[in-house]
């Protein structure tokens, strides 16, 4: 293991990959702030830039971007009141009435301590628990594999939807029809494809990701007239107080930190369940350890309040790379742009990976760590600077995020059928989020669609055309019976259970 | 009676998914594939079904938490006119070429938006789009088809 950590260290600290961090987290960081727009649109958004570039570098880009991203998030929580994604909306609850109170510098040098602690924390346990899962994962078989795929799609419906279960499930199919387009990859016989040249190549990854998240959440910006710059008008960027903390507020931190760290990183390797229900389980945690007078300071501006969630957050995102990097089946949206990023390249996760190219497994865990340095150390004092972001005008936003969604698809494939492709998919993208169709499940099932048809494909030639695969090995039967948990107790709570 | 445009998506997702499984059938495989365990086909058949299966679901059972959007206050206006627009950006990228048609395109729907300053639009159109075509062309070496800047001679 140690020397796979000077491996990642040497390929992660070469200045062009220690600038791609840099470039990543200040990126990542103002895309992330800015409302509406979290890492899977950031990640999106870089996806066409990081295939130039050798598989490290461009994945440790991305790494950079999600920690920016995530960072970013939290600061318009914070300062705005305006989380624009989930899972930092438990941020603002005592974020926002700290930054109400003249301490928004406190507040954002509570999140990214905390932020950087609880990712520490969880690049330390990734450390250890990513080998040996990857020698545990190389006992997984094919059936296996296909049952895990279909518990990572139905975990991400149920925790995604919010009570939309059936309408995540409908997404996950059209995800898997969608990757269905395209030459089957063993008879390469042409399906779905209309005669259409365009598509026999299937539809790809980055236009899906990129109409489905950048191009639709601009759109929907848009059609619901909202415009999430103008609270940060209201309120001054630049003076946004101290950064410095109190031995008090230090004294919080430290107790918070450790606990919000391990609770983070257990969610945070669940499949579906993520950084969402990381931050929010974490806060709830907190308020029943503190004593009751902090208690009575929660949603009023309260150090452990914030910290919590924050430490919670980060530490899930290192900890949703567990799955994907040793059984190579991302547990959440933006774990599956990942992947789909990786397989862009021509690199497969799973348990090999540790053994094939130890230089990716290890690089992107320490750029990992590396990025979480960064951001302390360089987006903390420039929060001020940054902060002006915010009050960028949604009328230069928007058409910006356009151009960049067209000008990364035109650098793809130099193609009209893609780009109008793109814009389609866009439209219906934001059509059906207007009505609660969530989107991580599709981009999930479309980047797991070839995998699990290649699953099938070998499960079902084993045991010759027979589904008895799914309860052949004690394991799979384990899978399954989780699978049919989730499904049960969400139709259950959906139709059954009142209130 | 009222129908939830919920419905009506799935009822739109169940017809497609019957047309996608329809489609499916209609794969040709070859002749000593057509009886094995798993061929080209297998995999859409069932996501036909699946698709079939919850869109009915949600069809038939009752729904217990509508999503509730107030169409009147919708911009439907600025939102189509950027799609119009998208679509002419993309009709013109390859035979004008980048840089002219990305510029027009930021202008134009900078104004669709409503935004007036004038000096930023210019600065966020042409400058910008300039700057950004030399990081990718001239500095990352990433390709970009400019016909037009290729016939005034600025591009090789």
């Amino acid at each position: 293991m140690i020397e796979g950590i000077l491996i990642g260290l040497e390929t992660a600290l070469s200045l062009k990959n220690l600038m791609m961090v840099m470039i990543g987290c200040f990126a990542g960081t103002i895309i992330g702030m800015l409302p509406g727009l979290g890492p899977m649109t950031a990640i999106a958004l870089m996806i066409p830039i990081t295939y130039g570039f050798e598989p490290s570098t461009g994945l440790i880009l991305m790494a950079g971007v999600y920690y920016g991203a995530v960072f970013g998030g939290s600061t318009s929580s914070i300062l705005i009141n305006a989380p624009g994604i989930p899972r930092t909306v438990a941020t603002s609850f005592d974020g926002y009435p700290m930054a109400q109170q003249g301490k928004a510098g406190k507040a954002l040098a509570i999140a990214a301590y905390s932020s950087f602690a609880g990712g520490t924390i969880a690049a330390i346990f990734l450390l250890i628990a990513a080998p040996s899962l990857s020698k545990v994962s190389l006992a997984f078989r094919s059936p296996d594999y296909f049952g895990l795929m279909i518990l990572g799609l139905t975990a991400v419906s149920a925790f995604s939807a919010k009570g939309h279960f059936l309408k995540a499930m409908m997404m996950v199919v059209l995800g898997l029809m969608l990757a269905s387009v395209g030459q089957d990859t063993l008879s390469d016989i042409p399906r779905f494809t209309f005669q259409n040249m365009n598509l026999s190549d299937g539809i790809s990854f980055v236009l899906v990701v990129m109409a489905t998240f950048a191009m639709s959440e601009a759109l929907t910006i848009i059609f619901k007239a909202n415009d999430p710059t103008r609270v940060a008008k209201q309120i001054s960027l630049s003076q946004l107080g101290s950064i410095k903390l109190d031995k008090i507020e230090t004294k919080k931190m430290i107790t918070t930190i450790p606990r919000s760290s391990v609770l983070g990183f257990i969610i945070g390797v669940l499949p579906g369940a993520g950084s969402t229900i990381a931050s929010f389980l974490a806060y709830g945690m907190e308020r029943n350890f503190v004593n009751d007078e902090e208690k009575q300071k929660f949603g009023k501006g309260s150090v452990n309040g914030l910290a919590a969630p924050e430490t919670a957050n980060n530490a899930a995102c290192s900890g949703s790379f567990v799955p994907l990097l040793t059984l190579g089946i991302p547990g959440s949206g933006t774990t599956a742009v990942m992947l789909g990023a990786l397989l862009g390249f021509g690199i497969q996760p799973g348990p090999r990976l540790y053994q094939t190219n130890p230089e990716i497994f290890w690089s992107v865990i320490m750029s990992m760590y590396i990025g979480m340095v960064i951001l302390l150390i360089l987006n903390l004092p420039l929060i001020p600077y940054i902060a002006r972001v915010l009050a960028t005008p949604r009328t230069f936003l928007i058409p910006l995020i356009l151009f960049f969604s067209v000008t990364g698809i035109y650098l793809m494939s130099f193609n009209n059928f893609d780009i109008y492709l793109m814009i389609g998919i866009a439209v219906f993208a934001t059509i059906l989020r207007l009505y609660d169709f969530p989107m991580p499940p599709l981009i999930l099932a479309f980047v797991l669609g070839g995998l699990m048809e290649e699953n099938l494909r070998r499960s079902l030639l084993i045991s010759d055309g027979s589904w008895s695969f799914l309860w052949d090995r004690p394991l799979t039967i384990v899978i399954m019976f989780i699978i049919f948990t989730i499904v049960g107790w969400q139709i259950y709570k959906g139709f059954f259970r009142k209130n | 009676m009222n129908i939830s445009p919920s419905k009506i998506i799935s009822l739109l997702f169940f017809i497609f998914s019957g047309f996608y499984l329809y489609t499916a059938h209609q794969i040709q495989v070859f002749t000593f594939d057509e009886n094995a365990a798993f061929n080209a086909k297998t995999f859409p058949i069932y996501l036909g079904y699946a698709g079939l299966l919850f869109s009915a679901l949600y069809i038939i059972l009752p729904e217990t938490k509508p999503s509730n959007v107030d169409l009147s206050v919708l911009d439907y206006k600025k939102t189509i006119s950027l799609v119009i627009l998208m679509i002419l950006y993309g009709l013109t990228i390859l035979r004008v070429g980048y840089f002219l048609s990305t510029s027009i395109f930021l202008v134009l729907s900078y104004i669709i938006l409503g935004e007036r300053k004038w000096t930023w639009i210019f600065i966020l159109s042409f400058p910008f789009v300039a700057i950004f075509m030399y990081l990718l062309h001239g500095l990352l070496n990433i390709y970009l088809r400019d016909p037009f800047l290729q016939y005034i001679g600025i591009m090789g």
